[in-house]
């Protein structure tokens, strides 16, 4: 009898040591990230659009610094600003920039850069339709208005001379999570349809008129992958990667442009002197014969005042990483990298975090 | 099986010859410091949920104010505009509920009778411990499989099926998409059927021979005597295994959140897309822009918690009672 | 015999074969289950997935191994916090308790125990995530602990009740106390129904995705200590599996795959355990 109580005691103490020693071996601080011995982990959350840069970058630094850990959830735009803002984050992404409103709502100051330029790609899958399909705005905002339902609509039909579509409901899918994607994809759309502005708007979450919702850019390409005559919109390299077809946008002079990095980029250039005032611009639509309509720049933001030294100087050492020897990985992943001109701003704007 | 009477009386405090012990001298004895540890612990299992409450309540309180009543049959859900109503997310929930429940239940009580009354011992034994591990798999994994294997099954050969022969219901008509609420319902009757046949085969077991035998003694057959003798005396009993299963129904996330499609609409067809009030939880509660819409989504959680509640609650009175009533009569 | 009597005999037939159809069914759904989730799951089972931690997406390779040291790491965290309430608290009814504040602590019990998971997950994020300002391990597996307790309490409760007033009598006509009794001899008499109660517990929390989302969230990396966000099993299959990446379908197949023969394993061997345990108690 007396063995086995002393034996459940022993057994009690050895456990409860145990939990004291693991508690000790993780340190504890306030705020997100944590600094284990040697290794840092900083924690960010957001854009689903730039996941697959981010988290090569993040895995390149972690090769070049193997001390740095940085954790990214791609969990949506909507998501990263939430988690910024409720401070459980240690910075977050978003594709769409916070307007002065949006900062309002935070507790600190939040300062924002540009990483790379993306594009948003109509994506879609029609069994026995392989070529690349031609899109107006108008037919854009029709399919998610509801009120282009099949394939063989005309205003479709007239844009695509010579290629056979089935008489088929179109599936529209959106994305069903807080997203940037989003953010741009409406963000063009109200540019271009008065009655999608008045009914809908742009936001990273929409009231969506028609459709099925895929959680993030992985879900909906997911989703269009998997339903026949499924449409949707994604980061560019999201179909590349996956081998799906993309369409043509026509842009503001009535071209009919198919997003690469040369086109993407010239969205941004037509835009210089307003990024010079402020990097938050919007490059959707943006004038000139050969730009892509549905481009984008994709921002991190960091809180402007990082108490912590060892994690402000390594947030700081990776943006001036990114700055300038990151930026070299975004065109294999097709995206375009920032233009010089931002890229001298936003090393100057480094040192607003203090 | 679990009663409320004490086994043993509780420590009387009385030391040897029958002296009261001072509260300190029981304390050495030990007996009082197990029972103040057990206490404290149990204490702190009604604090628990005391707190889970308290939480759901003051964390709404905005969204409550806000919307009042009126939350619960406001169909908008509109982020940009901050206004958010519940309606969808019921309807979503009691569809896909009530339509699993269509399915598993004649499902799940067929399956029980044949493992209560007609089965030998042995193989009844080994298909009833079959069935418990099935409710044993995790959610995700069934949602895995959904997504593969069931959606495609569905949007190629059943979905136009059941348009073909029964597309002249509003319930069948419209768009095939695979993903909807009919899917989400499938991948729930598949979840909650182990426990109405568990629970069912228990309760058919309970009920007295006596009453078999009276019917097969007047001549009925072997299935009249089930279906109008034994499963009518169980009658309640099945009712509280299919109210549990309603309960588990309600609150699944996972499964649902990968097949429903995710769109917070209220349209009569099955085979469009919506969302319950937990995987809409599920899918925004990270991603919510704005306080109201965090507590919005928390009042949902509350409403959800309510309602499993008085469901819970409901269902093992009713399993109780029946357990009851069949030990009583033997 | 009457053409009533026909038709009674063919309903009879008819009625108890549908029966059997139904068994048969649901029996081979999970038979179907198990073999899909096999059959996937064994292709994309090799040695890189157990040992190589996610790659960047888009690129081929990676694994899981932090997901499953993750959802080990969780699950311990969730068995120190929930497993000694629920043991205590199933003791205490089963012994100690009165009437009307036992009747409310297995009332609470039933509550908490049909709580859908996601609603847990919402609580402690509230309490614990939002004031210690991040994700955490801690708090991921709290979330399960709170799942934990009622189950651990009601099976406690159960087997402690299944032991036969006589042994408690004999050990207290022995002269040892009431704790002594409790610990020494009516515990160890219900351990292995405990221990399997446990068992089976920890089974069902393992494959709980919901409350992980939004307490323990995601992560790349092998996660130091408990205040960081961690990777699971279930939250990396979930992931996985709603992204388009076929090399990451394969993945979520394989950990499906561990994630249920783990939990077919624990309940087998748990409810093996249990029949032998009555067997041997007939006696």
């Amino acid at each position: 009898m007396k063995i086995r109580i002393r034996g459940t005691i022993a057994a009690l103490a050895v456990t409860l040591a145990l939990m004291g020693l693991l508690t000790a071996c993780s340190q504890q601080e306030s705020g997100p990230g944590s600094t284990s011995p040697g290794v840092l982990t900083l924690n960010s959350a957001g854009s689903t659009l730039a996941y697959p840069i981010y988290s090569k970058w993040f895995a390149e630094y972690h090769d070049s610094h193997s001390n740095v850990q940085i954790n990214y959830a791609s969990i949506g735009s909507g998501g990263g600003i939430q988690q910024l803002r409720s401070g459980t984050v240690d910075f977050g992404a978003s594709d769409m920039p916070l307007n002065d409103k949006l900062l309002g709502t935070f507790k600190s100051k939040i300062v924002q850069f540009a990483t790379v330029l993306g594009a948003v790609v109509p994506i879609y899958n029609i069994p026995g339709v392989k070529a690349d399909l031609r899109f107006t705005p108008q037919v854009l905002a029709g399919i998610y208005l509801g009120k282009i339902r099949k394939w063989d609509d005309p205003a479709i039909t007239r844009a695509n001379p010579g290629i056979h579509f089935p008489n088929k409901d179109i599936v529209p899918v959106y994305r069903s999570d807080g997203s940037g994607t989003t953010f741009v994809w409406t963000d063009f759309l109200s540019k271009v349809s008065p009655e999608w502005k008045t009914k809908v708007g742009s936001n990273t979450s929409v009231s969506w008129p028609v459709g099925l919702g895929g959680k993030g850019s992985e879900g909906v390409t997911g989703v269009v992958e998997q339903t026949p005559y499924a449409f949707g919109y994604v980061e560019l390299i999201y179909a590349i990667q996956n081998h799906m077809g993309y369409g043509l946008v026509q842009n503001s002079e009535g071209k009919f442009i198919k997003a690469s990095l040369d086109n993407v980029t010239l969205a941004a250039q037509s835009a210089a002197k307003e990024l010079a005032r402020d990097i938050r611009v919007s490059i959707t639509n943006a004038p000139g014969p050969d730009t892509y309509p549905i481009s984008t720049f994709t921002y991190l933001l960091i809180p402007a005042r990082i108490d912590n030294a060892t994690r402000r100087e390594t947030i700081k050492d990776f943006l001036h990483w990114m700055l300038t020897d990151g930026q070299k990985d975004a065109e294999p992943l097709s995206y375009s990298p920032l233009p010089q001109q931002v890229v001298d701003i936003e090393l100057k704007q480094i040192q607003e975090i203090h | 099986m679990a009663t409320t009477t004490r086994i043993l009386p509780p420590p009387s405090g009385k030391g040897k010859g029958g002296r009261r012990l001072s509260w300190l001298q029981r304390l050495k004895r030990g007996d009082e410091i197990a029972y103040l540890i057990t206490l404290v612990f149990a204490t702190s299992v009604v604090l628990l949920g005391a707190l889970l409450v308290l939480q759901l309540w003051w964390q709404s309180s905005l969204a409550r104010q806000a919307f009042g009543w009126h939350f619960l049959v406001s169909s908008a859900w509109n982020p940009v505009s901050d206004q958010f109503g519940a309606l969808p997310f019921i309807y979503g929930t009691l569809v896909t509920s009530g339509m699993a429940l269509l399915i598993a239940v004649p499902l799940g009580l067929g399956a029980a009778i044949f493992l209560a009354e007609l089965a030998p011992r042995f193989i009844s034994d080994i298909m009833t411990f079959v069935t418990e591990l099935l409710a044993a798999i995790p959610s995700v994994i069934i949602g895995l499989l959904g997504i593969f294997v069931l959606v495609p099954i569905l949007r190629v050969y059943i979905d136009p099926a059941l348009q073909g022969t029964l597309g002249f219901l509003p319930f069948f008509k419209g768009p095939i998409y695979g993903l909807g609420l009919f899917a989400a319902s499938v991948v729930l009757a598949i979840m909650i059927v182990p426990f109405i046949i568990t629970v069912s085969r228990e309760i058919l077991l309970a009920v007295p021979t006596e009453q078999r035998e009276a019917a097969l003694a007047l001549g009925a057959t072997k299935w009249e005597s089930t279906w109008k003798v034994v499963v009518p005396y169980a009658r309640s009993g099945i009712i509280g295994s299919v109210f549990l299963a309603l309960a588990r129904a309600l609150g699944e996330t996972m499964a649902v959140t990968m097949v429903i499609g995710n769109a917070p609409l209220i349209s009569a067809s099955l085979f469009a897309p919506g969302n319950t009030i937990a995987s809409v939880i599920a899918n925004e509660f990270a991603e919510a822009t704005g306080t109201l819409n965090l507590q919005s989504l928390i009042e949902l959680g509350l409403v959800l918690f309510a309602v499993t509640i008085v469901i819970n609650a409901f269902a093992r009175l009713l399993v109780l009672a029946t357990t009851r009533k069949a030990t009583s009569h033997g | 015999m009457s053409l009533r009597d026909y038709r009674r005999k063919f309903v009879n037939a008819v009625m108890l074969s549908l029966t059997g159809v139904c068994a048969l069914v649901t029996v081979s759904v999970l038979f179907f289950i198990l073999g899909y989730l096999f059959v996937n799951g064994w292709r994309a089972l090799n040695w890189d997935f157990i040992t190589k931690l996610p790659a960047p997406v888009g690129e081929a390779g990676g694994g899981m191994a932090n997901a499953i040291v993750g959802s080990a790491k969780l699950l311990l965290i969730a068995f120190l916090s929930g497993v000694p309430v629920g043991l205590m608290a199933g003791i205490y009814l089963a012994e100690f308790s009165g009437k009307t504040f036992g009747f409310v602590v297995r009332y609470v019990a039933d509550l908490l125990n049909g709580v859908p998971s996601i609603v847990m997950g919402i609580f402690i994020y509230t309490l614990v995530v939002l004031p210690m300002h991040h994700f955490s391990a801690l708090a991921g597996g709290l979330a399960l602990g709170a799942m934990l307790v009622p189950i651990v309490l009601r099976s406690t409760e159960d087997f402690l009740r299944a032991v036969p007033g006589s042994l408690r009598e004999a050990a207290l006509a022995l002269g040892a106390s009431r704790w002594k009794a409790i610990a020494t001899v009516v515990v160890p008499a219900a351990a292995r129904g405990i221990t399997t109660g446990i068992l089976l517990a920890l089974a069902r929390v393992a494959g709980e995705t919901a409350p992980l989302l939004f307490t323990s969230f995601q992560s790349q990396y092998w996660s130091p200590g408990f205040n960081q966000p961690i990777s699971s099993l279930p939250v990396m299959i979930y992931t996985y599996a709603i992204s388009p990446y076929d090399n990451w379908h394969r993945q979520a197949w394989a950990a499906g795959f561990i994630l249920l023969m783990l939990v077919l394993i624990a309940n087998i061997g748990a409810r093996l355990v249990l029949s032998r345990r009555a067997l041997t108690a007939r006696e």
